[in-house]
């Protein structure tokens, strides 16, 4: 199958086989006008398979909520057909409105213009605790 | 977040500070007429959006005492949030009226809410099963006066310490001194949170669980006893389960030191009985009064008027 590469964009690579649709949709790609193209199930030296999202504009992206959903995951930045930057995702120390705390004690649960704030608290682990009440949230 | 000072959790104080709140308690209890007019003109709002008998009226007796004045609500229903107004813009509100805010809210993290858009001080008087700090200060106030130190003792835990807030942030404080081992007794489902006991672990400190409050009574200088709490349970047949798993009463005293310090936050159900009350091991009423001391010192401290 074959895709046109990215002339001025961005190529979000090694995402975890599978999670490219949850990526795009966390990013809010589909509010985008230009073109994205997601690739599912590509062949890795590193991983087998993997997914790869090519998006043909360089565009402001929410790195925590990379690093978050798969921390194994490369930014390309690609200016003019050549690769400009490479950036490689971490788990973020926080998380903004990346996800809701599902303690029903906490205060987040009732009023809703509150951010939702997670801090980590064990990397290895990957758990993030609420800003709020503490409660555990953990990546799987 | 505004840069006015608060007590959110208990940690938000150093130990030299705490120890400082001490020093204040304690002069005001030898030099009360220094202290009678100390806050003359200061306003204090008590926000309670959850009942509470002790927590609200000794803050009230506290700025009281201290010649400041008082107002506010004892419940969500006699207040806007009834209404459905935001805790960020009741608090908006009120710090236009007040000195210094105590608030409790059945929400955890409420408070946290509250202290980034205030301008006055706030304090957390109980966020849930969350944090609890001037329960705290009263429970570091009565020991100090009690034991005469902070440090080198066993403190039992014993009842709901999962939902026990005045069990977590005494834990989070006590960390904090030197030589400190911890027994928390209770049953299966009501054993302190995982972030309590990452807490501990992190810190280093001794610490153990066990069901059985006949069996850590002999090694405890402090047994800290709490309620099974009705409210903060989903589930009826929980509650109905586990609310006489621990019942304190002269015989379970038995095999306890001479010098045993029992304390509870209150308000006690039947988890200590009566008969205990005029054991002279018993110090919860002496712990309400403490309340009071350390609250008056806290406004004072957070007021900036003694520092």
């Amino acid at each position: 199958m074959n895709i046109d590469g990215v002339r001025n964009g961005i190529v979000l690579d090694h995402i975890r086989a599978g999670k490219s649709m949850e990526i795009y949709e966390m990013l809010g790609l589909d509010k985008l006008s230009n073109t994205v193209a997601m690739i599912q199930n590509a062949s890795s030296e590193k991983y087998g398979k993997k997914d790869i999202i090519k998006i043909d504009e360089v565009v402001d992206l929410d790195y925590d909520v990379l690093g978050y959903v798969d921390s194994n995951i490369t930014v390309n930045i690609v200016k003019d057909s050549k690769l400009e930057k490479k950036i490689h995702m971490a788990l973020p120390e926080k998380l903004v409105n990346v996800v809701k705390c599902k303690n029903p004690r906490c205060i987040t649960s009732v009023e809703q213009e509150i951010v939702h704030e997670f801090r980590l608290v064990d990397k290895e682990r990957k758990i993030y605790r609420c800003c709020y009440c503490d409660a555990e949230h953990r990546i799987k | 977040m505004s840069n006015v000072r608060n007590l959110i959790n208990i940690t938000d104080f150093t130990v030299e500070e705490i120890n400082k709140l001490i020093e204040i308690a304690d002069d005001i209890v030898a030099h009360h007429e220094k202290y009678d007019e100390i806050c003359k003109h200061k306003k204090l709002a008590t926000l309670f959006f959850e009942p509470s008998t002790r927590t609200r009226l000794s803050f009230e007796a506290a700025m009281l005492e201290l010649g400041g004045s008082v107002l506010g609500f004892s419940s969500a229903n006699s207040s806007s949030a009834a209404k459905g107004e935001s805790v960020s813009d009741t608090i908006m509100t009120v710090c236009n009226y007040v000195d210094i805010i105590a608030m409790r809210h059945p929400k955890e993290g409420a408070p946290i809410v509250a202290s980034k858009r205030n301008t006055v001080p706030i304090i957390n008087a109980g966020d849930g099963g969350h944090f609890h700090p001037t329960q705290t200060l009263t429970d570091l106030l009565t020991i100090k006066r009690k034991k005469g130190r902070l440090d080198n003792m066993t403190v039992g835990l014993c009842g709901d310490l999962k939902f026990g807030r005045t069990v977590h942030s005494l834990i989070e404080a006590m960390l904090r001194y030197p030589n400190i081992k911890f027994v928390l007794i209770s049953p299966e489902e009501l054993q302190v949170p995982e972030y309590v006991k990452e807490k501990m672990n992190e810190v280093g400190v001794e610490w153990r669980e066990t069901e059985s409050l006949e069996d850590a009574m002999p090694e405890l200088d402090i047994l800290y006893m709490t309620r099974i709490q009705r409210e903060r349970f989903f589930n009826e047949e929980d509650y109905v389960r586990l609310k006489d798993s621990y019942i304190l009463n002269l015989e379970k005293l038995e095999t306890a030191k001479k010098d045993l310090t029992i304390m509870h936050p209150l308000p006690r159900v039947n988890e200590i009985s009566v008969e205990v009350d005029d054991d002279p091991r018993a110090c919860y009423f002496f712990q309400a009064l403490c309340g009071k001391h350390i609250r008056m010192a806290l406004i004072l401290f957070l007021l900036g008027i003694v520092k």
